[in-house]
């Protein structure tokens, strides 16, 4: 078969790799028919992720259709067209009980931090991930979800990811009725953030980044009051400015490890990989929130360590918030969503592409070229 | 760039998903959802290791299931299990297996090399994509790192003298 192969930094090809094969009695093997690359994969694309073995395949997200499944398999069957969630999660232990799918203690030896995730280094459990025309899927019993008929592929594949992530951000911010809620990052992960704020009630939504098509998307498509740091001095003066000087209620960071922003965490996290990435955006967040405020992250970092004010977080009494979504248990509520209407992943597909050109994919989005936002791969299998 | 303020009102599904018990936001413990399901196994049987696998010393066992693809080889190898030596917490396990990494990245150019492929870089970076919409970046790139290796063999050059 036909699968995206990470040769180092910056550089990704297609190769023929063996077609995968069920290795547990719960395993199902999937044919992939849309699969992204996600805001988090190109923090694998940039070499930041430690223990990226070459010759791995990336993708946590992913749609396809059963091809094979295990003996112990009982709510799927072959030809199913499913939606997987990028956590790789039992629904046995003691943390999936709890509904945390994303901190699955069943499915990662290499990692205690970390739970199992599709095509995301071996730090994540060394899986193969879905950028190729088939895909081993473990627990295939708990994590996969059958695609309504009504639903289109495209809004299905942002829900195994973008959407589940971006919710919970705003879920985890603990959002009152007219509360503020500065977003930074103008990613894919951070517009749908922005969005479902507005669904727990927020009163203002303000996005910060420095890409000037992202930020006119967002403000077009959240709808959010839009800025760009690099127009702002110090952003967290700024923030304090238009919130009474008091800080906005609520911040998301929706960056992590690629925040542009500082060159000190530039060098230190992104250059020199001392820090678990450059934290610049959760530096600002959580200088700029408000006392007693909550400071949510979905934006992901190295498991390093970085450079942030903790001490404030303790002087101002600020809750933090953080976790992988938990797309599981989100799942039906964002279905639900989606066909009523109030959200509409598909729009953030600027790109559709096919996985033949998965080099061309990554260097685009990775450079933020075309005014890509997010782009889809869809495999020679998928397109008939 | 427009900073008008948004009116709520006019969100489809503003405020359908408030909730006062949200508070201090999700995830709260359920202590009810601990003891599980007494008809339902904690664990399923566990999946046969057929390569080498590499595992935290935080952990006491396997768990049912893990991922199988590019077990570790090499000398990045080597670094990598040296690096298990040590828990999550230590900055040298994961300094390590960065180290590693780049280690590996030498190792896939001499795999390419030992099946007769010479690893096509610039494709492999997307290089297509850059013409497509970033000539001008590209040339300037191409310019700077002439200039670089032009330079570094004159260098060479003068000091060979």
């Amino acid at each position: 078969m036909l699968a995206m192969n990470y040769r180092g930094p910056y550089r990704v090809r297609l190769d023929r790799k063996p077609i995968p094969v069920c290795e547990h009695v719960e395993d199902a093997i999937v044919r992939v028919t849309r699969t992204c690359i996600c805001g988090s994969d190109l923090h694998l694309y940039h070499g930041m992720v430690p223990d990226t073995r070459v010759g791995s395949t990336f993708g946590h997200e992913f749609i396809g259709v059963v091809e094979e499944i295990g003996p112990s398999v009982k709510h799927l069957a072959v030809g199913d067209h499913v939606l997987v969630p990028f956590n790789i999660a039992c629904g046995r232990c003691p943390f999936c009980r709890q509904g945390l799918f994303g901190n699955c203690h069943e499915a990662n030896p290499l990692a205690t931090a970390v739970g199992g995730i599709y095509g995301y280094s071996h730090t994540a459990g060394g899986y193969d991930g879905g950028q190729a025309e088939y895909v081993r899927v473990p627990y295939a019993d708990v994590g996969p979800c059958k695609i309504p008929d009504t639903m289109d592929p495209d809004d299905a594949v942002l829900l195994t990811d973008v959407v589940p992530t971006g919710y919970q951000a705003a879920e985890m911010a603990g959002i009152r009725s007219g509360d503020t809620v500065v977003v930074f990052g103008a990613g894919p992960v951070g517009i749908m953030a922005a969005r479902c704020a507005w669904l727990f009630g927020a009163g203002r939504v303000i996005v910060i980044d420095h890409v000037e098509y992202r930020l006119d998307f967002a403000r077009r498509y959240c709808p959010a009051e839009v800025y760009d740091f690099r127009s702002l001095g110090d952003p967290v003066v700024f923030l304090k400015k238009i919130t009474d000087s008091l800080g906005p209620d609520v911040c998301i960071d929706a960056v992590g490890g690629d925040a542009a922003g500082n060159a000190l965490h530039t060098l230190f996290g992104t250059k020199m990989k001392l820090e678990g990435g450059s934290a610049i955006a959760l530096h600002w967040a959580i200088n700029a929130v408000k006392k007693g405020g909550i400071v949510s992250i979905v934006g992901v970092y190295g498991p390093t360590g970085n450079l942030i004010p903790i001490g404030n977080v303790l002087n101002k009494g600020i809750t933090i918030r953080a976790n992988q979504a938990s797309v599981k248990r989100l799942l039906p509520k964002l279905i639900e969503h989606v066909e009523a209407g109030r959200i509409t992943p598909r729009d953030l597909i600027t790109h559709k592409v096919p996985l033949e050109e998965i080099s061309d994919a990554y260097h685009l989005f990775s450079a933020k070229l075309d005014g890509c936002i997010k782009p889809v791969l869809v495999p020679p299998t998928a397109r008939g | 760039m427009t900073h008008r303020p948004v009116d709520p009102s006019t969100i489809p599904g503003w405020g359908i998903d408030a909730d006062p018990r949200n508070d201090p936001t999700y995830p709260m413990r359920d202590v009810s959802k601990e003891t599980g399901d007494p008809g339902r196994p904690m664990r399923l049987p566990r999946q046969e290791p057929r390569v080498e696998l590499l595992v935290s010393i935080e952990r006491t066992d396997l768990p049912a299931v893990f991922g199988t693809t590019v077990p570790p080889s090499g000398l990045s190898g080597t670094i990598r299990r040296s690096a298990f030596r040590y828990s999550e917490s230590h900055w040298a396990h994961w300094l390590m297996l960065m180290a590693a990494d780049r280690v590996n990245v030498v190792e896939g150019v001499v795999q390419d090399l030992g099946r007769g492929r010479i690893p096509n870089v610039p494709a492999e970076m997307g290089v297509r994509a850059e013409w497509a919409h970033n000539r001008t970046g590209l040339v300037q790139k191409v310019a700077i790192v002439g200039a670089l290796m032009g330079l570094g063999w004159l260098l060479l050059r003068r000091r060979a003298r």
